[in-house]
């Protein structure tokens, strides 16, 4: 089912499809599955924790490399496309938590829910929408998923809640949708997601509490990249062990630069969740590479050294990439080729975000209500009217 | 009481209008029904009409509601559909808003509106802003409900008016019940709207008894949200006000009355979107305005009403400058006689309507 839906995925994001016959030379020289020892999370309040190994197939890892690759090369177009003053605003980059978006989506069905703050370009791509329609978005064009009312932080797709600027905000609103997963009775759960700077908003241990006490399916999600903007956790933060600072919720410290880790971790957290026990609260330990947003250059609070340390040992796409040519699931060619092909699909979506038009101006005064019969929405002055329909 | 709620659930209701106008004709159906009943009332057959419907707040279950509005509705329904929520407003308002994206249909009680400036960024950035950032992807439909306003004794904290904050934000529907045909109409209209209405209530007029028309006794009674309603015609003066100072704006016209001068008293019932039309037609017809509200004067209801009324054909029918009547511009004093002076009373109303008619 799963793999079904893989292909369906990926037929939904556009990407090119291998001919069939090249899949099958690739495989007959490869192994299946290769089994991989993972660190093992540190836990709170849990007796057992997710499994110290897992199984990789090579499918599986295949499509793993193929979006991590595809988060990356994005992030570092939008970086580019920034730089050229195509992308305007805020823009939040993810290019060295690939695992945590990648991972996470792994461990849970489609049906299930995520929700995550600013730095959202991945989780887009992960929970289904295509490079184009999200880099379109960052170019505020009429192709972009929020047809260029949103931009980078108010995203949103099935089962996925944006895209949240207002720090903190989010994780209340991911309790309720948790809430309403518990309410419908169908064994969803829902993924709510915050940073290490946001983990010491006061929402959040209001969400924390409401959660534990109505049992809500809400998988509690620190991405923890070691800084808030400026501030490093430990000039942020009274207690840096933010698995533990859901004081009654279990919590669990996960490597979020090994993707497999990540997957192993949601998993668990995602079955304890659906067996009704309540929240539980996840640690990822990662790291970003570029600065806070593109106005941030992101070393006057860290070091270079830092940065290149754990570029050169923990990049998540190179631990995915050296466990699969080592244990023969896949060779450096094979990789390389999808390296081309990310790149093209980059390419080609760059080139419609900046070719596609701006939203008409028609349209301005469009999407204030929903359901509604249109009206007219003010402009700048009494005689500028936009129309609004729904 | 058990006799009211006896009445209401009469088979009666079931019967088509046509039926119900030639009953109300030949035995006049002389119901009243307080403000705190019709909410109650619009609560229950919203909850029982959809599954997807439910209320959280504080003390809005077991203790029947701080005001008692949600009465029996949580020994009806129960914990799934009546949710008592610590003291966490933004903590339970954001909650209540991921619900609404999930697709249920929260209706979140502040006990105030006071308390939700705790939450405000949830029902300002999380509710009403979404449908629109999101491209028309991700509507809202959430109502946050609770009394608003001066209530009596209770001081500068608690007694905001909070209708001119909500009604400058796009995306938010918000409107003003006044008596209890509009507390039920609008409540009811609130929780099958798509979008994030805010309803202010009132604290002082819960227990007010009014007429409640055979056409509110049914189940699908509904104001439309966005539209006024002249309570009083006139032809001397328009009077706009909402909620609770449109009883004090008929008493002036009562007393008005028979000294000649004939107000029209205009119940505007929403503030956003605002049924400025009706006030036009009104002031084209009397050319004369004075707004009514409990608010603060700057930035207030009714100086968007004489913006409005500026920039429209109504101008150039006014004989008179709009002249407006707020509270007074102070934190809510409580010592009574401060108090009395720091809303618009009945005198006030009437001294700002001679002043505009220059009498």
């Amino acid at each position: 089912m799963r793999k079904m839906l893989a292909a369906v995925s990926r037929v939904l994001s556009g990407v090119a499809q291998k001919p069939a016959s090249r899949v099958l030379v690739a495989s007959r020289n490869f192994a299946n599955d290769a089994t991989f020892e993972i660190k093992k999370c540190d836990l709170h309040r849990l007796e057992e924790g997710p499994p110290v190994t897992t199984v990789l197939t090579r499918e599986d890892g295949l499509r793993y490399y193929r979006m991590m690759q595809t988060v990356r090369r994005m992030e570092l177009k939008a970086d580019q496309l920034y730089k050229q003053k195509i992308i305007r605003g805020f823009c939040h980059l993810c290019d060295g938590q690939e695992a945590c978006c990648v991972g996470l989506e792994a461990g849970i069905n489609p049906t299930d829910h995520l929700i995550t703050a600013y730095r959202a370009h991945g989780f887009t791509f992960t929970r289904g929408l295509s490079v184009r329609e999200i880099l379109a978005e960052l170019t505020g064009r009429r192709g972009g998923c929020a047809k260029g009312k949103g931009g980078s932080m108010h995203m949103y797709a099935k089962n996925f809640y944006g895209g949240n600027g207002i720090v903190g905000a989010q994780v209340p609103l991911g309790a309720g949708i948790a809430l309403a997963c518990k309410y419908n009775g169908k064994d969803e759960v829902c993924l709510t997601l915050y940073g290490d700077g946001a983990a010491n908003q006061g929402q959040i241990f209001e969400a924390y509490n409401m959660a534990a006490l109505w049992k809500l399916p809400c998988v509690f999600i620190c991405e923890n990249n070691r800084y808030g903007m400026g501030t490093s956790v430990e000039r942020a933060a009274a207690s840096t062990d933010y698995y533990k600072r859901g004081d009654f919720i279990p919590g669990l410290r996960v490597d979020g630069m090994d993707i497999l880790c990540v997957r192993e971790a949601t998993r668990f957290a995602a079955a304890y969740c659906r067996s009704g026990k309540g929240p539980i609260l996840m640690e990822l330990q990662t790291y970003r590479y570029h600065g806070h947003s593109m106005s941030d250059p992101g070393v006057s609070y860290r070091t270079r050294e830092e940065i290149q340390e754990v570029r050169s040992k923990s990049d998540p796409i190179m631990l995915l990439k050296d466990r699969m040519v080592n244990s023969n699931l896949a060779s450096v060619e094979e990789l390389k080729e999808i390296d081309v092909e990310v790149r093209k699909e980059i390419e080609d979506a760059a080139q419609f975000a900046t070719a596609d038009p701006e939203p008409p101006l028609e349209e301005l005064g469009y999407h204030i209500y929903s359901s509604d019969p249109p009206f007219e929405v003010r402009g700048a002055n009494q005689w500028i009217k936009f129309k609004s329909i729904s | 009481m058990a006799a009211v709620s006896g009445l209401m659930r009469r088979p009666l209701e079931q019967v088509s209008g046509l039926l119900r106008r030639r009953f109300h004709r030949t035995a006049s159906a002389a119901l009243q029904v307080t403000v705190r009943e019709a909410i109650n009332q619009g609560m229950d057959e919203e909850l029982e009409r959809d599954e997807k419907v439910f209320l959280l707040g504080e003390e809005v279950a077991q203790y029947d509601g701080a005001y008692k509005v949600s009465r029996g509705l949580w020994k009806k329904y129960g914990d799934k559909r009546i949710i008592d929520t610590p003291i966490s407003e933004m903590g339970f308002a954001g909650i209540a808003v991921g619900a609404a994206m999930a697709g249920l249909r929260p209706i979140c009680e502040f006990m105030t509106f006071n308390f939700s400036m705790q939450a405000i960024d949830q029902v300002i950035n999380s509710a009403a802003k979404t449908y629109y950032m999101s491209g028309g992807h991700q509507p809202v439909p959430i109502v946050f409900r609770g009394p608003n306003g001066a209530s009596a004794g209770v001081a500068a904290q608690h007694s905001q008016c909070f209708a001119a904050w909500y009604g400058h934000c796009p995306g938010l529907k918000v409107v003003s019940p006044w008596n209890s045909e509009d507390a039920k109409g609008l409540i009811k209209s609130a929780i099958r709207d798509d979008n994030p209405v805010v309803v202010l209530e009132n604290e002082l007029m819960y227990g007010v008894p009014f007429e409640f028309p055979s056409e509110a006794q049914s189940k699908d009674f509904l104001i439309p949200i966005g539209k006024a309603k002249i309570e009083r015609q006139g032809t001397h003066i328009t009077v706009v006000a909402h909620s609770r100072p449109v009883g004090h704006c008929l008493e002036a016209a009562t007393v008005l009355s028979k000294e000649g001068i004939e107000c029209e008293v205009i119940n505007m019932r929403s503030i956003r979107p605002m049924d400025i039309e009706t006030i036009e037609a009104s002031v084209m017809k009397t050319n004369h305005l004075i707004t009514v509200e409990g608010g603060w004067p700057q930035f207030g209801v009714g100086a968007e009403v004489c913006a409005r009324i500026m920039e429209g054909p109504a101008f150039n029918f006014l004989d008179a400058p709009a002249v407006r009547v707020t509270g007074a511009d102070v934190p809510m004093p409580y010592a009574k006689i401060l108090e009395d002076n720091s809303i618009p009373q009945v005198k006030d109303i009437i001294f700002a309507i001679k002043k505009t008619l220059n009498i």
